[in-house]
């Protein structure tokens, strides 16, 4: 009998290409996302050296970094954006890359556009020049974030080059509690482990916590692992797994699909495999979660106090500590709840799918949101927005006064005009309150779905279970 | 494609003690509109650097003219966040050459060492008296030794790891896609088998 293995080592190992002494092995890449911000350096680095792209059919390109999340029918207001949306037509063109481009109606957030097309399988190698390429393991694949000469290099030779990163399982069991979702079990994670607990690590989730979510809720907690350092995360597909890919667009079909099906099967850890590292947590200790400071490791149950700078061990951080409570405007040791918020955002590719926007509606239908609060409703898709239209969510969020926008990756990052003003608190469903994300000098919470549309109809931070 | 070769660095160092800092914070998303990689120095921790009104933030080490030199020596999880290389094109078009932190975020550390920036790991404690030496005196000068792989400033030195072949790239100024493109033939078989 050969040696167990993981499943992330399973994947790896098939993929690699040359293992060479003195070298980092060169990994097969199945599947690479480009987008308009990480990819035109990258296809100029292919123009100076004269080489096309390797294999169009493994590589597919959308706009949402960068776009508007209103009129996107008109063309883009802002120069720079609308220059580097036209740069990505341009090389797409040039090179021969599939593009998904504004009124598409496969455009949307890269990462979720993926898993919706099928383009996301079980088995593969997926990069893309954007960390939460994690997403994609929610399907039992190996998917990673890379840097622009990266997107050179697997356009030009469809490899990378990559040391082999060490592995950790992290399992979670027991039952979640009332109004605890996959976006606290992440949040809960990152706040015992810290913002670098997983750096060099390829993390798998297993546990039957996790078996137990659904496919949009397993790709919320893969799409943050890069917030504590992790190269990626996956969990091994399962029957949620083929149900979900079943019948999307480019998976295998028919025939095709029942072999895929049996091959993906094999995709599991070996009894007896080795991780480097193992963490274990109980379903039962997570509770609705809430960040109150600038990196997603400074996180706490919604009911919580605030820590204080005392309870830290070390000087450094103490300082980091103090310099990010007084970027956000709150005091040690306080409670968070009760807290007035001025914006809500819901979106980004960690809580816009379909279904994070069905539990949005559920939750604030017949309901109106706090005066003097901005509520903002970014789906993940063109597909998403159609289907919440189809499904009459568009009227619920409207009798809200949730203002429903066009695909994109908006607030997330406030690239583009969506942006939270100076000084202003928002509770984001996205996955990171640095200091500036969403504009310059903006608040942070990253919460739930269900905990944001609860605060958006209070007004303040909310205790879900007490909604 | 040849790049800046790196072999040994004598200068003083900038010193930002704040730990988790975060490629946001290195380049702001607002300005990664650019599709050149070029000028981005500018806008290097933009919104640590200059007020709302653009105004210099005088306390802000990289406005202090105090500090200078092609090192800067940050607190621990630096680069930590977005994948965006555009961190790293900062760093490099602002004139820094070498990071000296007790612990990197992943990706960073492959977007610097594919654009001659090199990340030295050091101890917490060499970095601690590092960074109060140097805020103590500006002028301190820091070694980086490639080569033979150490750190030192005012006697005291620590060894640091790289990786042998990350190594050998930043000292030739090789790039990885110079390697891979020479596995082409075995690159396309792979392609039509699987
Ligand atoms: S939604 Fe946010 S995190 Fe996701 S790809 Fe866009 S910018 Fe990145």
């Amino acid at each position: 009998m050969s040696q167990p293995k993981t499943i992330f080592e399973k994947i790896w190992d098939k993929h690699v290409v040359k293992r060479a002494d003195g070298y980092p092995d060169a990994v097969f890449i199945d599947r690479h996302f480009i987008h308009e911000v990480t990819s035109p350096q990258a296809f100029d680095g292919l123009r100076k050296r004269s080489i096309g792209v390797f294999n169009v059919n493994r590589t597919t390109a959308t706009a949402d970094h960068n776009v508007p999340t209103k009129d996107q029918h008109l063309p883009i207001k802002e120069a720079l954006s609308r220059h580097q949306v036209e740069t990505l037509r341009k090389n797409c063109a040039e090179f021969g890359v599939e593009l998904y481009d504004l009124g598409h109606p496969f455009q949307g957030i890269v990462h979720i556009i993926g898993p919706e097309l099928g383009l996301t399988l079980p088995g593969m190698t997926i990069v893309c020049g954007d960390s939460h390429t994690s997403t994609h393991g929610a399907f039992g694949n190996v998917a990673f974030g890379i840097g622009t000469s990266e997107v050179e290099q697997v356009l030009a030779t469809q490899c990378i080059l990559q040391y082999k990163p060490k592995t950790m399982k992290i399992e979670i069991n027991g039952k979640l509690g009332k109004g605890v979702v996959s976006k606290d079990i992440i949040l809960y994670i990152i706040s015992k482990i810290s913002a670098s607990g997983a750096t060099g690590y390829f993390v798998e989730y297993a546990g039957d916590a996790i078996r137990s979510l659904s496919m949009e809720a397993r790709m919320t907690i893969c799409n943050m692992s890069i917030e504590m350092g992790a190269r990626g995360g996956l969990i091994a597909p399962d029957e949620t797994t083929f149900n979900y890919i079943k019948g999307r667009k480019f998976a295998p079909q028919g025939a095709a699909f029942d072999q895929a099906v049996e091959e993906w099967k094999k995709l599991r850890t070996d009894d007896g495999a080795k991780y480097d590292t193992v963490l274990t947590f109980d379903a039962a200790d997570i509770a609705p979660m809430i960040t109150y400071g600038t990196n997603p490791g400074m996180g706490m149950k919604v009911t919580d106090r605030i820590p204080t700078a005392n309870e830290l061990k070390e000087l450094n951080e103490q300082v980091s500590f103090k310099k990010s409570l007084e970027y956000m405007g709150l005091e040690q040791g306080s409670q968070l709840l009760g807290k007035a918020i001025d914006y809500v955002f819901i979106g980004s590719c960690t809580n816009a799918r379909i279904e994070d926007l069905r539990e949005v509606a559920a939750m604030v239908k017949g309901k109106k949101k706090a005066a003097g609060v901005e509520v903002w409703v970014v789906p993940g898709s063109k597909q998403v927005q159609e289907q919440a239209k189809k499904e009459g969510l568009d009227k619920i969020f409207e009798a809200a006064g949730f203002e429903l926008r066009e695909p994109g990756c908006s607030a997330c990052l406030g690239m583009n005009e969506d942006k939270i003003p100076a000084g202003k608190y928002c509770i984001s469903t996205s996955n990171r309150n640095f200091e500036g994300r969403q504009g310059p000098k903006s608040r942070t919470f990253l919460a739930s779905p269900l905990s944001a549309a609860a605060a958006a109809i209070t007004g303040k931070v909310t205790d879900v279970r007490e909604f | 494609m040849s790049k800046e070769k790196f072999h040994k660095l004598v200068s003083p160092a900038v010193p930002i003690a704040v730990e988790n800092i975060d490629t946001d914070q290195i380049i702001p998303a607002r300005f990664l509109k650019a599709t050149t990689r070029e000028g981005f120095g500018d806008n290097l921790f933009r919104d640590w650097r200059y007020d709302g009104n653009n105004n210099p933030i005088a306390e802000f080490p990289l406005n202090n003219d105090a500090y200078t030199g092609k090192i800067l020596v940050a607190g621990k999880n630096f680069g930590c966040g977005s994948s965006r290389e555009h961190a790293a094109w900062a760093i490099y078009d602002y004139g820094f050459r070498v990071v000296v932190s007790s612990f990197f975020a992943d990706i960073f550390k492959n977007n610097a060492l594919n654009n001659a920036v090199l990340p030295v790991v050091v101890s917490d404690q060499f970095l601690n008296e590092l960074l109060e030496t140097i805020q103590r005196d500006p002028k301190t000068e820091v070694t980086v030794d490639l080569e033979n792989q150490f750190i030192s400033f005012n006697g005291k030195k620590e060894g640091f790891q790289i990786n042998a072949y990350k190594k050998t790239c930043l000292m030739n100024g090789y790039d990885d896609i110079d390697y891979l493109l020479s596995l082409n033939k075995e690159i396309k078989e792979y392609d039509l088998t699987h």
